[in-house]
């Protein structure tokens, strides 16, 4: 089953719990600057919206790597990026349409997020629910069930 | 381990930026953020020189545990010489600005001396200067904030600044953070503004690392779950549900605490905050976390778009920072108003300009008791009826103030200088010149014993004798766990973390996580001893700049008036009883001095 990371920003606080624990999984240190995922903030905090890589099935990033660098966890669907492959160019950074997959220049290659292996930290340390880690195949259900229910209710 | 190791000098008056080794064997005795700050703070300056000249220090610190995974871990302090007091000043914060400071590489700054001209001081990875605030100057914390990331192109810096309030010498002027958090208490932001700086932005890419990484993260994710078990009522309400307990319990100081009870607190209570009005309106937006905190009781709230106050102002028809408790109490009961919009309002102003709301708050209280008592008229107050429960002339005197204009002008003189000034000083509420929080000391005893001897003056914040004090309300027994919490209370705020946590947490639960971050050995007594050596450094600094014995008092009101309702009706504050009793109990004289033999058993000889 192929997951994905599910945001849900009504939930977040922005308390950055899980910038701490991607940065801590991925660098051994709390570096929100080298999260993976991040939390910004919209009209002095009334929201607050985690974003991170989709992993993407045609991924941009991937095919505009000029030295194969990128490649396809095929279990988890994680689109992984390979240090000693990575030459630093940034072409990845360029191509992708969503800006999450960073160069980083502590390091002179690229980051972004892996799923941790099949155990997404984000998530993990989210206290809130508003990351969760759920099958990509049914990531509408839970909002086509709130719609139901307002339309039976006579909503919208 | 999780200091960086690191501080910066900022002498103002030269422009020297000076990276300096952070002295780990103080660290080791202060804990870190408000104890190590205290200690710089000692080491750096004379007591007695004047809080708003150029030899104050003024000084920004982390905790140990700040910028870590640990719940709360956001938080910072600013210490400093304090300008209503003429004591030590210190207030600290939570936003994401404490931590990003620490991954900027500095466990504090500390700043002396005093610009020439308006500046701001930039970190922005190993890039630091002093910048020109000249197009700053004026501004305020919300244009502040906008201007500095757009003039460095980097939406992702960390803004600590002042607003007019700080620049123009209101006594009471607040740091805010990340627009709506603040370092708001005992006028911080009064010696920044003394100091030309009027902001500091900070860009921090480094890590923090812990000591014992693996420990760290099992032993703060159990307390994580430990936390979520007693927080739910302050997520769900925030602070302001305290508003129906003190009502009830006839402790809610309402018209400058000449009553203890005030009709109209549902209006302005937490549950009101989350009532849709007729017109579909709902106070309360959501809640907010400061940086890393798991409890997130901060609010957001926004104002009626009809409402008075901005209904041709659409600049604030957006959300912004809510009513807090204490917020609710110095724009609700003690101006004794009820309109939730208003207090709303005088919340975002606060912010905007950079203010304490409890100082202004309670300030305003005595001007409109010297209004109804006809010692001031609408000649004096630029024409505004100052009545207990003007909900305008609470929102027009709280802008006049953040503006400095007319009668705003003696308003941020702070409630003690104000009354002074009319010759009614008994009609300030305040000790050493700092106005009381949301609690009357004729229904909390302990709390009154807090107050009296809180070295920053009134302060609720330094102390927790609540659930004693609830049960009893007579001054017996008070002393012990006023001096207990006292000491306790200094070192969870020196750790880093917030006091929202302590109801959670005890002394153990602090040194497990405090002791698999960072090197020391800590354990439960090493935290409460350092506790205590704090509060003791923090008094040997006031009595260095010349407070006495007489300064641990309460006003009149509270000593000789009894509570006219409540629980504690009929009752006074017994402070006469608790005093001396508390003294003995911290080993000091009778002048409140520690003496040779407290001092070398705490180190401070």
């Amino acid at each position: 089953m192929h997951r994905m990371l599910h945001i849900e920003p009504s939930l977040c606080t922005g308390c950055l719990q899980c910038e701490m624990a991607c940065s801590f999984e991925h660098e051994g240190e709390f570096n929100p600057a080298r999260s993976r995922i991040r939390v910004f903030e919209f009209e002095h905090g009334r929201t607050s919206v985690p974003y991170t890589c989709t992993q993407c099935v045609e991924a941009w990033c991937m095919k505009a790597c000029p030295t194969a660098a990128i490649s396809v966890d095929m279990e988890l669907g994680a689109k992984l990026v390979s240090p000693e492959a990575c030459v630093g160019c940034k072409a990845c950074v360029a191509a992708c349409p969503f800006g999450t997959i960073e160069f980083n220049p502590a390091s002179g290659k690229v980051d972004k997020c892996d799923f941790c292996g099949g155990d997404p930290k984000c998530a993990s340390a989210c206290p809130t629910d508003a990351i969760t880690y759920v099958d990509a195949g049914a990531l509408g259900v839970g909002r086509m069930q709130a719609s139901a229910q307002q339309a039976a209710q006579g909503g919208a | 381990m999780s200091w960086q190791g690191k501080l910066l000098r900022i002498n103002l008056t030269s422009g020297e930026l000076t990276p300096e080794p952070l002295n780990m064997e103080w660290a080791n005795d202060y804990i870190g953020e408000r104890g190590l700050a205290t200690k710089y703070l000692w080491e750096n300056m004379d007591p007695k020189a004047d809080a708003m000249g150029p030899d104050n220090t003024l000084i920004f610190a982390t905790g140990p545990l700040t910028g870590t995974s640990a719940s709360t871990s956001g938080r910072y302090a600013v210490v400093t010489k304090g300008p209503l007091t003429g004591a030590i000043a210190c207030s600290n914060s939570g936003g994401k600005f404490g931590a990003e400071l620490k991954y900027a590489g500095f466990d504090l700054l500390l700043i002396e001396g005093r610009s020439e001209k308006p500046v701001y001081l930039l970190i922005e990875g190993d890039e630091i200067s002093l910048a020109s605030a000249d197009r700053i100057w004026g501004k305020t914390v919300w244009e502040t904030d906008a201007w500095i990331k757009k003039q460095h192109h980097n939406p992702m810096l960390k803004i600590a600044t002042i607003g007019v309030a700080g620049e123009r010498g209101v006594r009471y002027a607040a740091v805010v953070n990340d627009l709506h958090r603040a370092a708001g208490r005992s006028g911080v932001g009064t010696v920044m503004g003394s100091k030309n700086l009027k902001a500091i932005a900070v860009r921090g890419t480094g890590g923090v690392r812990v000591k014992d990484p693996k420990r760290f993260m099992e032993v703060t994710d159990e307390m994580k779950n430990l936390l979520a078990k007693s927080t739910g009522g302050l997520t769900k309400y925030g602070t302001n549900a305290m508003m129906d307990t003190m009502q009830e319990f006839g402790g809610l100081p309402t018209n400058n605490f000449q009553q203890v009870q005030f009709d109209g607190y549902d209006k302005i209570d937490a549950k009101a905050m989350l009532k849709t009005d007729e017109t579909g309106h709902t106070n309360l937006l959501t809640n907010k976390a400061c940086f890393g905190c798991t409890i997130a009781c901060g609010r957001i709230a926004h104002i009626r778009e009809d409402h008075f106050t901005i209904q041709n102002r659409k600049e604030y028809w957006h959300a912004s920072g809510g009513l807090e408790y204490e917020t609710a109490f110095a724009f609700g009961p003690v101006v004794g108003v009820d309109d939730i919009d208003a207090c709303t309002f005088a919340g975002y102003l606060m912010n905007e300009h950079g203010m304490d709301p409890i100082s202004f708050g309670v300030t305003l209280a005595a001007a409109m008791e010297l209004y109804e008592m006809g010692v001031i008229t609408t000649d004096d107050t630029d024409g505004v009826e100052l009545n207990f429960g003007n909900a305008e002339a609470l929102t027009i005197m709280a802008e006049k103030t953040g503006k400095q204009e007319g009668f705003g002008e003696i308003l941020g003189m702070g409630s003690l200088r104000m009354c002074q000034k009319y010759g009614h000083p008994e009609l300030s509420m305040t000790v050493k010149g700092q106005e009381f929080a949301g609690y009357d000391s004729r229904a909390l005893q302990g709390m009154g014993l807090g107050y009296a001897t809180g070295n920053r003056g009134a302060c609720h914040l330094k102390h927790d004798t609540f659930d004693v004090d609830m049960d009893d309300q007579t001054g017996e027994g008070k002393a012990e766990p006023c001096k207990t919490s006292q000491d306790w209370t200094a070192a969870v705020d020196s750790s880093g973390l917030c006091m929202f946590t302590m109801g959670a947490w005890g002394a153990t639960e602090f040194a497990a996580q405090l002791d698999a971050d960072s090197e020391g050995d800590w354990t439960a007594e090493r935290l409460m001893a350092s506790g205590e050596r704090i509060w003791n450094l923090e008094r040997m600094f006031n009595l260095a700049a010349g407070l006495t014995r007489a300064d641990d008092t309460l006003p009149k009101r509270l000593l000789k008036d009894p509570a006219p309702s409540g629980t504690a009706k009929g009752r006074v504050n017994e402070l006469d009883r608790m005093l001396p009793e508390y003294y003995d109990l911290r080993g000091w004289n009778e002048a409140g001095e520690p003496t040779e033999d407290t001092l070398g058993r705490l180190g401070l000889s």
